[in-house]
C-alpha cells in the first residue's frame, strides 16, 4: 500500500477549562491515503472533532489542550510544531469545510477575494491568476454565474451556495487533505445529496485524501471507503467501510447502525436503540468505556481496557476491541 | 366536541409576516385535516413553512386567514374562553428542550409547576403524578433535583416530554424534537413517542426532517414546499410511490445506511436551492426546479388533487391514476 498522506499515531488530547479536565481523545491511531475518504463515525462527545482539529490547532478558543503522540504529514510531526510553522502547514496541505460555512468566510469581505487570497498565499497564484483561479473554483463548485458571485458578500448567498464557497475556499491552497467537519448536517435534504455528489466528484478529480468526520450514517455510506467508529474518545472499530456497515462487529456499532432507520429498505420493527447515555468523560472507569450500556457485558470489561485487535484474513484489514465478541464468535484471524 | 371530529382541522390557513425586505409568506394557505389517533408527520425544506404550521395550529401564532378546530371546536374561540382547558387537551414540545425550560428550576419543579397551575390534587397527589410521568419516559428518579443543564439533551428532551403530558393531553404537536439528540438517542425518543401513543392514546402531530424516522413511525405525512402542501397521504402509500415531483425529489436525497444500496441507487439530483418565501415563484412554487414543468406549471397554481395513493397532490401533472415519474440518474 502507498504511504499515507496523514497519519496519526497514539494521539491523546487532554482540555483543560478553568473547573474540568477531559481526555477527550485517548489514544487513537488512523492513517488516510490519496484518493481515499475515511469517516470517523461517533456522537457528540466521542471526541470525532477534537481528533481531527486538535493536532491543526484548530479547536476553539478559550479551551486550552495538551496533546500528545504522532500526527503525521510529509514526516513532520504536527503536534510538535511551533504555532507559525502550524499555521503554514495547515493552510498549504489541509482544506477544512465545517458544518457552518460562516465559520470559514469573513462576513465583512466579499467571497471571491477571500478565495482569491488563499490561492495567492499558498498556490503561487498572484494577482490577476489568483482571482481567475477563484473564478474558476466558483464555477468547479458549481456556483451558478461565477464572475457574478465573486464580488459578492456571504449573506448575497443561499446557504447551499454558501457551503459550496466554502468549498472553493477549502480547495483554493491545493490541498492535499481535506478535513470535512460535518459538512452536510445543516444542510437541507435536497441541497445535502447536491453537496454529497460534489464533494465526491471532486475528491475523484483530485485525488485528495478525505476525512469525514459525521453522526451521519447515510452520509458514511455514500461517501467513505474506511471507517473508524469512536467511542469517548477511542478507536472500537476501523474497518473498510461496506464490511463494517454491513457487517459490524463492536457491540457498539452494531447499536448505533441498528438505531439509524434505513428509508431505503424500511423495515417492520423500527429503530433500536442503544439503553442508557455516553460515559462522562470527567471520570471515567476502568475497562470498555461502553460496559454500561453493553448486552454483551463480562466483569472482565470492567476491569481491563479492550486493544483493537485485526480480525478476519481478506484483502482489508478489519480492527475491532472487543474481546468478548471475538472469542464468542470465534472472529479472531 | 364529538368523537369522530378530526383532532385538528385547518381550512385557508395563511401566517404571513411583515419584515423589512418585504411580505414572507410563511404558511400559504394550508388545508390540513388529521384523525385522532394519529402519527402525523411535517415534512420539508427550511423555510417551507412547516414550525410555523405547527405553532398556527396551536396558537403560538397568530394566523393572518383561515381557521383551525381542534376536536371540532373553533380554536381561537376555544384559546379566548377557557385557555387551561385548551392547555389541557392541546400540548407543544419545541425544538430546544433547553430553551423551552427554566434554567433554574429542578426537573421536580418543571414538572410540578403545570399541575399546580391547574390546581390538580394536592402535594401527595402531584408528587404521585410525578412519579407516574418519569415512568412514563423512563427516566429515573434521581433526575428530580437537577437543573436542565445538567443533563444530556435526550434527558431533556424526555423531561420536556413529560412536562407535556403531565396534564393529560389528547394532542401532542411537536417541533424537531428530534434535531438536536444524537442517532442512537434519537431512536429512543421515537420509540417513546411510539409507546406513549399506544398507552395514551394520543395523536402525535411531529415536524421532522429526518425522512427514515418518518416513514418508520408516522402514520401520516405531510410534504410542505414553501408555504403550501405539495402532497399528503398515508405514510406508507405516499413513501413507496409520491406522486409530486418535488417529494420525488426530496425522497431520492435521502441517502441509504447501506452503502450496497447507496453507492447503486439511481436519484434524482435538483438543481438549486429552495426559493426564497419573500418572493415566491409564480403559478407552481415548484415550477423553477420541477424536471418535468410544463408551460401551465409556469402561470397557474396547482390545487390539491387525488393522487394514485389515494392521498392528495398538487401538481398539474397528477390525477387519480397517473403520476409522472422523474428521470434518475446513476449514482
Amino acid at each position: 500500500m502507498s504511504t499515507p498522506v496523514y497519519a496519526v499515531e497514539n494521539l491523546v488530547i487532554d482540555l483543560y477549562t478553568p473547573t474540568i479536565s477531559v481526555r477527550a481523545v485517548d489514544g487513537v491511531s488512523f492513517e488516510v491515503h490519496a484518493g481515499e475518504t475515511l469517516a470517523v463515525v461517533g456522537e457528540s462527545g466521542s471526541g470525532k472533532t477534537v481528533m481531527t482539529l486538535g493536532p491543526l490547532g484548530l479547536l476553539p478558543e478559550g479551551v486550552a489542550d495538551d496533546l500528545k503522540g504522532i500526527a503525521k504529514v510529509d514526516g513532520r510531526n504536527l503536534v510538535e510544531m511551533s504555532a507559525a510553522e502550524l499555521s503554514s502547514i495547515r493552510g498549504k496541505d489541509f482544506g477544512v469545510i465545517f458544518q457552518d460555512p460562516m465559520s470559514a468566510l469573513n462576513p465583512m469581505l466579499k467571497i471571491g477575494p477571500q478565495i482569491a487570497e488563499q490561492a495567492a498565499r499558498y498556490a503561487n497564484a498572484g494577482g490577476e491568476n489568483a482571482k481567475r483561479e477563484a473564478v474558476s473554483l466558483l464555477a468547479r463548485t458549481g456556483i451558478p454565474d461565477p464572475q457574478d458571485r465573486y464580488d459578492r458578500y456571504p449573506h448575497e448567498l443561499s446557504g447551499g451556495m454558501l457551503q459550496r464557497a466554502m468549498i472553493a475556499l477549502a480547495l483554493a491552497s491545493k490541498p492535499r487533505v481535506l478535513i470535512a467537519d460535518e459538512p452536510t448536517t445543516a444542510l437541507d435534504a435536497t441541497v445535502q445529496a447536491q453537496i454529497l455528489a460534489l464533494i465526491r466528484q471532486i475528491q475523484k478529480e483530485d485525488g485528495l485524501a478525505v476525512v469525514l468526520i459525521t453522526h451521519d450514517i447515510g452520509a458514511v455510506s455514500a461517501l467513505a471507503d474506511r471507517i473508524i467508529v469512536l467511542y469517548a474518545g477511542q478507536i472500537v472499530e476501523d474497518g473498510n467501510a461496506d464490511d463494517v456497515l454491513t457487517n459490524p462487529v463492536h457491540p457498539y456499532t452494531r447499536g448505533l447502525l441498528a438505531s439509524v432507520p434505513d428509508f431505503r429498505s424500511p423495515t417492520a420493527s423500527g429503530a433500536r436503540e442503544i439503553p442508557g447515555l455516553p460515559p462522562n468523560q470527567t471520570k471515567l472507569e476502568p475497562g470498555c468505556r461502553f460496559a454500561p450500556r453493553c448486552a454483551l457485558v463480562q466483569d472482565k470489561c470492567r476491569v481491563k481496557r479492550p486493544t483493537l485487535e485485526h480480525i478476519g484474513g481478506g484483502e482489508h484489514p478489519r480492527m475491532v476491541a472487543c474481546p468478548v465478541v471475538l472469542t464468542v464468535e470465534g472472529l479472531r484471524s | 366536541m364529538t368523537d369522530s371530529a378530526p383532532a385538528i382541522s385547518a381550512t385557508g390557513l395563511k401566517v404571513h409576516f411583515k419584515t423589512a425586505r418585504g411580505l414572507v409568506r410563511a404558511v400559504d394557505g394550508v388545508d390540513l385535516e388529521i384523525a385522532q389517533g394519529a402519527f402525523h408527520g411535517i415534512v420539508g425544506e427550511s423555510g417551507c413553512g412547516k414550525t410555523t404550521l405547527a405553532r398556527a395550529v396551536v396558537g403560538l401564532q397568530n394566523a393572518t386567514e383561515g381557521k383551525v378546530s381542534i376536536l371540532g371546536r373553533d380554536r381561537a374561540e376555544w384559546q379566548s374562553a377557557d385557555r387551561k382547558d385548551f392547555a389541557r387537551t392541546v400540548q407543544f414540545i419545541f425544538q430546544d428542550p433547553l430553551g423551552s425550560m427554566s434554567r433554574r428550576q429542578t426537573v421536580a419543579q418543571t414538572l410540578a409547576e403545570p399541575l399546580q397551575i391547574h390546581g390538580l390534587g394536592n402535594a401527595a397527589a402531584r408528587a404521585a403524578r410525578i412519579q407516574e410521568l418519569l415512568s412514563l419516559v423512563a427516566l429515573p428518579e434521581s433526575v428530580l433535583d437537577r437543573l436542565p443543564r445538567s443533563l444530556s439533551g435526550g434527558q431533556r428532551q424526555r423531561v420536556s416530554i413529560a412536562r407535556a403530558l403531565a396534564l393529560n393531553p389528547k394532542i401532542l404537536v411537536c417541533d424537531e424534537p428530534l434535531s438536536a439528540l444524537d442517532v442512537s438517542v434519537r431512536a429512543q425518543i421515537v420509540n417513546l413517542f411510539a409507546k406513549l401513543r399506544e398507552q395514551l392514546g394520543l395523536t402525535i402531530v411531529i415536524v421532522a426532517h429526518d425522512l427514515a424516522i418518518v416513514r418508520e413511525v408516522c402514520t401520516d405525512v405531510t410534504v410542505m414546499y414553501l408555504g403550501k402542501i405539495a402532497e399528503q397521504g398515508v405514510a406508507r402509500a405516499l413513501f413507496d410511490a409520491p406522486a409530486h415531483p418535488y417529494s420525488q425529489a426530496l425522497l431520492s436525497a435521502v441517502p441509504s445506511p447501506n452503502p450496497r444500496i447507496e453507492k447503486n441507487r439511481p436519484r434524482v439530483l435538483l438543481t438549486g436551492d429552495p426559493p426564497s418565501p419573500l418572493n415566491p415563484p409564480k403559478g407552481c412554487r415548484f415550477s423553477t426546479r420541477c424536471p418535468v414543468a410544463i408551460d401551465r406549471c409556469h402561470f397557474e397554481e396547482p390545487a390539491l388533487k387525488t393522487a394514485p395513493h389515494g392521498g392528495q397532490a398538487a401538481c398539474h401533472l397528477v390525477d387519480a391514476t397517473t403520476r409522472p415519474v422523474l428521470e434518475t440518474q446513476a449514482a
